[in-house]
Order: C-alpha cells, then sequence, then structure tokens
C-alpha cells in the first residue's frame, strides 16, 4: 500500500455508498481518528497486515474501497480490541474492520471454506475456534 | 448456595479439564454449579455490526433461561462465552429498540431487560468468598510454583465488561497468591493468542505465541495460567515447534487455573484431567512436589 503516493480525494468518493455503509455498520464516526497511530501500535497482529490498522480508518473515509478489498489486514483482524482501549478518541476500530468484512460476507464471498480446514485440524480445534472463525469469516 | 452456571460448548468435549475441576472444587467450597437447563451456544463471538439483531438471538436466549431459572446471576467459566453473553446482555439493557425487537423474536414468553448479572468464576472467588477466606481452604499450598497469568483478551475487552482494570489486571495474579504460588508478572499477559484465526490462517499463531511464551519466560515464569480453551491451544499446542525452530525457547506447560485450585484444595488430581492438557504439565506438579509419583502413574493407568 506504499505505492500511492497521493490520492484523489472529491466529494463523490467522500459521499460514495461504501462510506455510508461503514458509518451505519460500525456506528463509528470515521471523522473521530486523528491518525495517531495507537491503534496499530497495540495491534497484535499489525506485523502480518499489508495495510496498518491506522491506514485502514483513512482508507475507509476516503471512500477507497478498492484498496481495501485488495488487502488482507480486515482479515488478520481478529477483533482482540487493543486498537479500542487504547484509542485516545474513544473510537471502535474492530467494529470498522466487521464492517468491511460484512460488507463482502453478505455478498455471499466467504473468506474460509470450511471443507478447506484440515480435517485433523478439525478433530482438534477447540468449538469457540471454529464457531468465531466461521460466524467471523464466512457469510 | 446454587449459582446458576453456563458451561458452553467447548467445556463439554475439548475444555473438560477446565470444567470438572472447577465443578468439584467450587463444591468442597460450598457451592453447587448448577447448570442452566436447555442452554445453547452462546455464539462464541459478539456481532459488532449495528444492524446484527440475529447474532444476539442465540446469547440473549440462554439470559432469558436463567431468568425463568429466578437466578439473577451466571456464572461462566470460559471467557469466550463470559465476553458475548455480558455484552449481549448490555445490549438488552441499554437498548430499548433493539431489547423490544430481540424479545419479540425470541417470544420465550417473558420480557428480559438485562436483569441477570453475568460474571466469571474468577469474579465469585474474588467477592463473593475473598482471597483471604480462600487461602485458609487451600490444603495443598502451591510452594514455589512460579506462574505467570494470562489474561488474553475476552476477560479484559471492551471496557463496559472487563472483570478488572483493563491495564493493570490482577485477579488471576491474586488468585494464584492465594493458592501459595508466585505469580510472575509479564507485559504480554493482555496480548491477543491469535484466537480464532487459528482456523483460517495457522501457520501465524507461532507469531502470536512466541512473544507472549517467550516474554512469560523470561521473566521467570515456569507455566503459563489461562482462562480460555482457545489460548490454551493456541498457546500450549505449537510449543514443540517452536522449540524446534528457535534456539533458546523453553516449553512450558500452560494450565487452566481451575485445575490449580482443584490441586491446591487437596482433590483428587484425577479432577484436573491433566491427561487433556497439550504437553506434560505433570512432570513440572511432580518436580515441585505438588503432585506424587504414584497418584501421577495410577492417574495415567486409570
Amino acid at each position: 500500500m506504499t505505492k500511492k503516493a497521493s490520492v484523489t480525494v472529491s466529494s463523490k468518493r467522500l459521499r460514495c455508498e461504501f462510506v455510508k455503509k461503514v458509518r451505519e455498520l460500525s456506528g463509528q464516526n470515521l471523522q473521530l481518528c486523528y491518525q495517531c497511530g495507537m491503534c496499530a501500535g497495540n495491534c497484535p497482529a499489525a506485523a502480518n497486515m499489508d495495510v496498518s490498522p491506522r491506514r485502514i480508518i483513512e482508507l475507509a473515509r476516503l471512500g477507497l474501497e478498492e484498496d481495501i478489498a485488495s488487502s488482507k489486514t480486515v482479515w488478520i483482524c481478529a477483533s482482540c480490541l487493543s486498537c479500542a482501549v487504547n484509542c485516545p478518541r474513544g473510537f471502535d476500530l474492530s467494529k470498522v474492520m466487521e464492517a468491511i468484512r460484512l460488507l463482502t460476507l453478505r455478498k455471499n464471498i466467504d473468506h474460509v471454506k470450511p471443507e478447506d480446514i484440515p480435517p485433523q485440524a478439525r478433530c482438534e480445534l477447540p468449538q469457540i475456534a471454529m464457531v468465531s472463525a466461521l460466524r467471523k469469516l464466512t457469510g | 448456595m446454587s449459582l446458576a452456571y453456563y458451561p458452553g460448548c467447548t467445556l463439554k468435549t475439548k475444555a473438560k479439564n477446565l470444567e470438572q475441576p472447577a465443578v468439584a472444587s467450587m463444591q468442597a467450597l460450598g457451592f453447587k454449579l448448577d447448570e442452566v437447563p436447555r442452554w445453547n451456544c452462546c455464539g462464541a463471538v459478539y456481532s459488532l455490526a449495528d444492524d446484527d439483531l440475529m447474532h444476539q438471538v442465540a446469547p440473549v436466549r440462554n439470559l432469558i433461561r436463567v431468568k425463568k431459572q429466578g437466578a439473577t446471576r451466571l456464572v461462566t467459566l470460559c471467557a469466550f462465552c463470559l465476553n458475548t453473553l455480558k455484552r449481549a446482555n448490555l445490549v438488552m439493557k441499554e437498548d430499548v429498540e433493539k431489547r423490544d425487537a430481540l424479545n419479540d423474536f425470541i417470544d420465550e414468553g417473558i420480557h428480559y431487560g438485562g436483569e441477570v448479572k453475568v460474571v466469571h468464576l474468577l469474579e465469585v472467588l474474588r467477592d463473593d468468598i475473598g482471597w483471604g477466606a480462600l487461602s485458609q481452604k487451600v490444603r495443598l499450598p502451591l510452594r514455589g510454583l512460579k506462574a505467570a497469568p494470562y489474561y488474553g483478551c475476552t476477560l479484559l475487552r471492551p471496557r463496559e465488561v472487563a472483570i478488572d482494570n483493563v491495564e493493570n489486571p490482577t485477579v488471576l495474579g491474586d488468585f494464584l497468591k492465594a493458592l501459595g504460588a508466585s505469580p510472575v508478572d509479564f507485559p504480554e499477559s493482555t496480548k491477543c493468542c491469535g484466537s480464532y484465526q487459528t482456523v483460517s490462517s495457522p501457520g501465524d499463531i507461532a507469531e502470536y505465541a512466541r512473544p507472549i511464551l517467550s516474554s512469560a519466560s523470561s521473566h521467570g515464569a515456569e507455566a503459563l495460567v489461562v482462562t480460555c480453551p482457545l489460548c490454551d491451544y493456541n498457546l500450549a499446542r505449537g510449543q514443540k515447534e517452536l522449540a524446534k525452530k528457535q534456539s533458546g525457547f523453553r516449553e512450558m506447560p500452560v494450565f487452566y487455573f481451575t485445575q490449580l485450585l482443584a490441586l491446591a484444595l487437596g482433590l483428587d488430581p484425577k479432577v484436573c484431567h491433566f491427561e487433556l492438557n497439550h504437553g506434560s504439565p505433570e512432570l513440572l506438579l511432580r518436580e515441585k512436589k505438588l503432585l506424587s509419583q504414584v497418584e501421577s502413574v495410577s492417574r495415567i493407568g486409570g
């Protein structure tokens, strides 16, 4: 995601359906964030993400849906809420991550397929792992 | 004294070593964990979307059954269940519109408005019994056991449902002290273990587990103490692989807090089901003279 040095902001983008839906589903005011990066600094999964959690908020409020869609970040977030409890603005990023996931999952596009989980893992995994993953990563 | 109790799915299958020592210990302390009739899965994770009422139905139905049971408090053992039930309960308490919609849809014959208080067993031990009284009941003090309390996420986040101070929790450490063990604080005690990403990205879990285990070890811990079956799975299961990949990585047993409770209360170690733990936790316990050779052998044999 460092490939773009600049983005073009337009009122059309800012008012697009994507921004509206993220705001509605998450119940969060995207403008609250002042990009301090506390969320990224506290995220235990940030090292595995190709777009930092802080940047996801910026991309979402600018309506840059394609940039978010091409990133794996929202699928790596496990809603541990480290970002939410450490945000100085009281912003809950985990709800924004969920909203973005749901915009894909509600189109019947699943991120995991139960049949792809190896049989041995299916036997060994605790039930809360299976239920949680299928709840969060399938539609 | 009887306490309404919600076990959840994992405690009846993969985590019997979390549930069975708890039930026996509470009985020894004068409490009966009274399972909620016809409980169903709580959904494991709380739905974060504002428009998603359907996924609140499962936890709320459980809470309604607790109210029907005539109880005002619900005790949980699994940290995931605690979080999901407690957050769903907050919705029923605070959001009138959602409360009415859920009550109409669930149609269990009574109106539910969040009256049941959802608590974790650690809160019962801390607030109902008290650490002083608990330590009086200890028959086998866990002397010399350096154990690191690991809280993970769901006992403490979000703030509205935390069972302790979010930044500086002490409940598990105080619990271990009451049992006579030496709690080892370490900065990663509230860091996420990777959670359900273990299903979709199993290869990444080592990167969550490694800093947690290495930090606990470097602060002097010989064991980790958890409350959640998924933390146990992610932190205990992959240790052999981590040890192979990283020289100097030291494996450490992971215990459920209830196993240490039962052991310290002097209950038969069979109730702890150490054979269900990953690795061999009994080696450390024998080394600390908390489990005799005879008990250990008869347990494996039996």
